[in-house]
């Protein structure tokens, strides 16, 4: 096998998903979209779980999915260290399985958001961080009514001990503010790691700002996670 | 299986999942504002979700134990809610 096969695991629902692979491959990460009820591939060196509405964000958003059969091959090859990115419903499916700590919730807002936002990164010495520096400002987009993460305040500090937030909502200039909290997030949190590092979910979209022709590279250095 | 030998019961168990106290709910704040834009005065509103589980188990105990099951697994999210279930005998 020549390079990089990522899998990007649709589901019913599921939108992102080709955008994903045009971005990564952008990037030069090879990927494959597998359909859920196929099962994973063998080996896969990536996979990822797009953005979408999986099975009508009903109940909760992702939580449907999140209870497929093909999560426990998910969370198999996550423990083997193979790394798993969520992205916004990614994000969702990923802490309805318990892959990520804390739940995304209702918007503060209680209304869909389709923005950009800046995010300051919070810990750059994980595979999905590595090509930005601590404390680097960028710029991504939102699309979604279920963002706000959510956690109790002992985990929260937890997370933070343990280095596992990798994102949180700020303004232009790195300030981490409620006017800069597109979604009411706790302590602004958008993305975090799993138990360990190949695991991370964030609620903004890298995929839909990687390709130099519609509008910034900023999400590029998230996607080349897969590569480190 | 030794199901002929203990007769089952038709049950409906109910499980009520709600926001867990100190976790903000927009939907209900919204449907709040709602309401006090029509004149209704009130305090506070809290929304929950009601599942309905039409089932056959042993007794009433093990149909709740099911219901309990679901809950964990899929009805509710702990990190978020608390959920409550009662069992009763079905028609």
């Amino acid at each position: 096998m020549v390079g990089v096969t990522v899998a990007i695991v649709q589901f019913g629902g599921s939108n992102c998903d080709r955008d994903a692979r045009r971005a990564l491959s952008h990037v030069g990460v090879d990927a494959e979209l597998v359909w859920h009820e196929e099962g994973l591939p063998e080996d896969p060196t990536g996979i990822m779980l797009p953005g979408g509405f999986s099975y009508g964000d009903y109940l909760r958003a992702g939580a449907i999915a999140a209870n497929s059969p093909i999560m426990a091959e998910i969370r198999e090859a996550a423990e083997e260290g193979v790394p798993v990115l969520g992205v916004c419903n990614g994000a969702q499916i990923g802490s309805e399985s318990r892959l990520t700590p804390g739940a995304f919730t209702t918007n503060a807002s209680a209304r869909f958001q389709c923005e950009r936002v800046h995010v300051r990164v919070e810990n750059a010495d994980t595979p999905w961080t590595a090509n930005y520096d601590e404390g680097e400002v960028i710029e991504l987009p939102i699309a979604h009514g279920e963002g706000r993460f959510e956690v109790t305040d002992d985990h929260l500090a937890e997370l933070n001990d343990e280095d596992r937030v990798l994102f949180r909502y700020c303004d232009e200039e790195g300030n981490v503010t409620d006017e800069a909290n597109p979604n009411g997030s706790k302590e602004n949190v958008a993305g975090v790691l799993g138990e360990s590092e190949n695991v991370a979910v964030l609620m903004p979209h890298p995929e839909r700002i990687s390709l130099p022709d519609i509008g910034g590279t900023d999400g590029q250095g998230i996607l080349q996670g897969f590569e480190a | 299986m030794n199901d002929h030998l203990k007769p089952m019961t038709a049950y409906t168990a109910t499980v009520t999942v709600r926001l867990k106290q100190g976790v903000l709910d927009p939907e209900a704040e919204t449907t709040k504002k709602a309401l006090q834009r029509l004149g209704f005065e009130l305090e506070s509103l809290r929304s929950a979700d009601r599942f309905e589980l039409d089932l056959d188990a042993e007794s009433a105990d093990a149909a709740a134990e099911r219901a309990d099951e679901m809950a964990e697994r899929l009805l509710a999210n702990p990190t978020i809610h608390d959920y409550e279930v009662e069992v009763e005998s079905r028609e």
